[in-house]
């Protein structure tokens, strides 16, 4: 049996790693209640809660119960997936999971942060949302990723000092580089200007 | 390519492919040596732009004489006439013979793997202030023309004169935030380099003219980059006089052409009245005005003040949400040159680590298809933004191609027979979250469907700005709105839940180009339905939120906590009621249709 049919026909073994993000989450969510609670989901081997997951402790954390406790899929119930999904896909990866096995729950941005004072509400607004992404992280399955190549060639689209700069830059590093400007002529505002602060040197 | 303006962009990260409109100019670029004999001729006088039109250009011009490229071009809209016989003149005496009327657009088509957007920005126009009389008034002029006045390049070869009269002004006064920092005319927002601009300004005029004396009106002066204290140090020491107020009105002396203006004096007690010569105002930066065209053909968003938005505002400043676009200089805000040169480093070095990677991984969340369960009806074809879905005939399933699929879930939705499924993002992983909200008390929640690119990343935004609002709503995250199938939003009523959110980009501002019309269309045919089966179609919201609209995601979370307060008990009871005898029907045709159709393959 290939590595992706065994966790995809293995019974989910999951690991929830809930963040306290210092006092940004554990300040307003009952984070100890999360744990305890998080426990008695389906599926859950484990619940871990740290500082800081997504400092090397934090993450080593990950990695050690990953290993010990033969988990084929990961919560993290801390911040934006926009903001740490690929750290925590990264993680998981280091020891070998497909990094599709894991899952976020947003306690940060979207509870703690915008309920402050709201202790009780927004602890069990966190415990819907690891329940949500524990529901979901069951069903995730390996997915491979499809590798394209990249076309050495860039496009810089407008001719002021920026688009020129950025030409340039690009060229020098050896890149063919097309430089797209409506006008007839390259230069932006800045070609209209006289003398430029601070240096009082001229535009062109 | 100057002259020239990109007209289509399709492909991903890594792999565009771009269309360019290189606009005739007229005049064969290579060959026009600049000798300039053509504008001799040329009978066609219009005003100059380059000098904010205080002098005259030819029908056939160069923008300017260090213009790059160095050559010639006839604006159509001037010229006689692209038949020879009404004019060309210039055609007659151009010893090169590069002027050819009959010259047209080309098309060039670019393949790249990375794309700066360093489209910049563009100067508000002061006119719509009528009490500064700018569209008056000829010695009210604005920053810009300040700068062709005193170039020694300009209209006046330096000699810095009044539009008026051609006389020398001695008392100039400089007005701060025209166009903005003011909620009611222009923007909000400061534009950043106008305060530094006029320091300049009157540093300038104090060294070519040290008898003039210049006042500046003023808000707060900002001089926060490095070295700007001094500066403006610098014109205080030269005798610059910064008034604390901005005036409210500009009146002129028709006789003399001198002005007036009318300020609050600065202890508030009554009002003062200064005279001057000349009067610049210090117009604000406002988006390029064109800047939709670029933002739908790449896919990108702006933010409430109409500037480019970025990935994200700290970490991610000169990334596009759109992977592989890059943005820079003034395009993502009003900046100055050392700022805009510093993002340009910064862009050109993010597309830099990309192209250099030779091979990137595409995320795993695209589409495929069950071809055994499709009924060949193409639904799917048809709404494929990205055409990443080829037809093989009707009653034939038609084929993905991954590369091209961008992962919207649009497809998933529509497809009738579940036969289409978007990895990471399938059906039973969305409902296993809605069930999982839905598990207890989901009479006092709401379930909220939110894309990842807009009206999630809204909430985000909310959360790092401190925006407090309800705890009701608990969102579930797919790619695009239009991943939302509208069995998702059944399930949410079926299993009891007060209300239901679909929130996506704004309507014309979808990350999957057009994706959100279906999602739009689909919500609409929800509430035909919620109508007709005596479900209030009020307890299912959508709403476009982008990503720079916290307060507006903070807003609605407060709205449909109102909403969902209205929802009885009983009227959940009976939605669920209404709606599991409905399933309940579906699901018995369902098998009955499976039935037939297995006893039918037995036979
Ligand atoms: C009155 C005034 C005075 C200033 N003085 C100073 C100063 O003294 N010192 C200083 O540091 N800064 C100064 N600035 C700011 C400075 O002008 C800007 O920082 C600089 O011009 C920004 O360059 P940019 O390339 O980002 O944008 P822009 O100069 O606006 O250039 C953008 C270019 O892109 C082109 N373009 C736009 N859309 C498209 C498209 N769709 N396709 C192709 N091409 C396109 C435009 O034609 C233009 O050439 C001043 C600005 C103003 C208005
Ligand atoms: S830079 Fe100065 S003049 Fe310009 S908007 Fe900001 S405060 Fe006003």
């Amino acid at each position: 049996m290939d590595e992706i049919t065994k966790i995809t026909t293995d019974a989910p073994r999951i690991g929830v790693f809930v963040c306290d993000c210092g006092l940004n989450i554990a300040g307003t969510v009952d984070t100890a209640a999360v744990t305890e609670w998080a426990k008695d989901l389906p599926d859950v081997t484990c619940v871990v809660r740290n500082k800081y997951t997504c400092a090397d402790p934090g993450q080593n954390e990950i990695r050690k119960a990953i290993v010990e406790h033969k988990l084929n899929r990961v919560v993290v119930a801390s911040c934006s997936p926009r903001m740490h999904e690929p750290t925590f896909r990264g993680c998981v990866m280091d020891v070998g999971l497909n990094p599709y096995l894991m899952e976020m729950a947003n306690l940060r941005e979207h509870c703690s942060w915008v309920h402050a004072g709201e202790k009780d509400a927004a602890t069990e607004k966190a415990k819907d949302l690891v329940r949500s992404a524990v529901a979901r992280a069951r069903l995730l399955t390996p997915q491979e990723e499809l590798k394209v190549s990249v076309t050495k060639a860039a496009l810089v689209i407008g001719g002021g000092v920026t688009g020129i700069q950025t030409a340039l830059d690009l060229a020098d590093s050896g890149h063919q580089v097309y430089l797209v400007e409506k006008e007839a002529t390259i230069g932006g505002i800045m070609a209209g200007l006289d003398k430029t602060y601070p240096t009082m040197d001229c535009s062109i | 390519m100057a002259y020239s303006e990109v007209v289509n962009v399709s492909g991903f990260v890594g792999n565009f492919k771009v269309t360019v409109k290189k606009k005739a100019r007229y005049v064969d670029e290579k060959e026009c040596t600049a000798c300039g004999e053509c504008v001799e001729v040329c009978p066609v006088t219009r005003p100059d732009e380059y000098q904010t039109g205080f002098s005259t250009r030819k029908a056939i011009n160069i923008p300017f004489p260090q213009a790059v490229p160095a050559s010639y071009l006839i604006n159509m809209d001037d010229c006689l006439g692209t038949n020879p016989i009404a004019c060309g003149k210039c055609a007659d005496v151009c010893e090169k013979k590069c002027i050819d009327f009959d010259m047209q657009d080309e098309l060039v088509e670019l393949e790249v793997g990375a794309v700066v957007v360093a489209t910049g920005m563009d100067v508000y126009d002061p006119s719509e202030i009528d009490e500064y009389g700018y569209a008056r008034f000829p010695n009210v002029i604005t920053s810009m023309e300040f700068e062709r006045l005193i170039c020694a390049g300009g209209p006046t070869e330096g000699h810095f004169v009044r539009p008026g009269d051609g006389t020398r002004p001695k008392r100039i006064g400089f007005i701060q935030c025209v166009g903005s920092r003011s909620a009611k005319r222009g923007n909000p927002y400061c534009s950043n380099i106008c305060c530094m601009n006029t320091v300049k300004d009157t540093l300038l005029l104090v060294d070519h003219y040290p008898d003039t004396q210049c006042s500046v009106f003023y808000m707060d002066i900002r001089a926060f980059g490095k070295s700007f204290e001094d500066f403006y140090m610098r014109s205080k020491e030269e005798g610059v006089r910064y008034i604390r107020n901005i005036p409210g009105e500009i009146e002129e002396d028709p006789a003399t052409g001198n002005l007036r203006v009318v300020v609050e004096k600065t202890d508030g007690q009554g009002i003062e009245f200064h005279d001057f010569d000349m009067i610049v105002l210090a117009t604000g930066v406002i988006p390029r005005q064109d800047s939709p065209i670029i933002r739908k053909l790449l896919t990108l968003s702006k933010t409430s003040d109409g500037f480019l938005m970025e990935a994200h505002p700290r970490l991610k400043p000169v990334d596009a949400p759109t992977r592989g676009v890059f943005m820079a200089g003034c395009a993502e805000s009003p900046k100055d040159i050392k700022d805009s040169v510093a993002q340009a480093g910064a862009a050109a070095s993010h597309a830099n680590i990309l192209l250099n990677a030779g091979e990137i991984a595409i995320e795993a969340i695209t589409s495929t298809i069950d071809i055994a369960s499709c009924n060949g009806c193409e639904l799917c074809v048809d709404v494929c933004p990205y055409h990443a879905i080829q037809s093989n005939g009707k009653k034939n399933a038609p084929t993905i191609i991954t590369a091209a699929c961008a992962g919207c879930g649009n497809c998933g939705a529509a497809c009738p027979t579940g036969s289409i499924e978007m990895k990471h993002f399938t059906d039973i992983q969305i409902e296993a979250q809605v069930d999982a909200i839905c598990e207890e008390n989901a009479g006092e929640k709401v379930v909220a469907f939110a894309c990842n690119w807009c009206s999630y990343a809204g909430g985000d935004f909310a959360g790092i700005s401190r925006l407090q609002y309800p705890t009701d709503a608990r969102l579930i995250r797919t790619m695009c709105s239009a991943r939302i199938d509208e069995e998702f939003i059944w399930r949410a009523f079926r299993k009891g839940a007060a209300m239901v959110l679909v929130s996506g980009c704004h309507y014309a501002d979808c990350h999957y180009i057009s994706a959100n019309r279906q999602t739009v269309q689909r919500v609409n045919r929800i509430w035909d339905k919620m109508d007709r089966l005596g479900i209030r179609a009020e307890r299912l919201q959508l709403e476009g939120i982008s990503a720079a609209e916290g307060q507006k995601f903070a807003k609605v979370m407060r709205d449909i906590k109102d909403m969902r307060e209205k929802v009885t008990k009983e009227e959940i009871d009976e939605t669920v009621r209404i709606l599991s005898e409905e399933h309940d029907k579906k699901m018995k045709k369902k098998a009955a249709k499976e039935a037939k159709k297995a006893a039918g393959a037995a036979a």
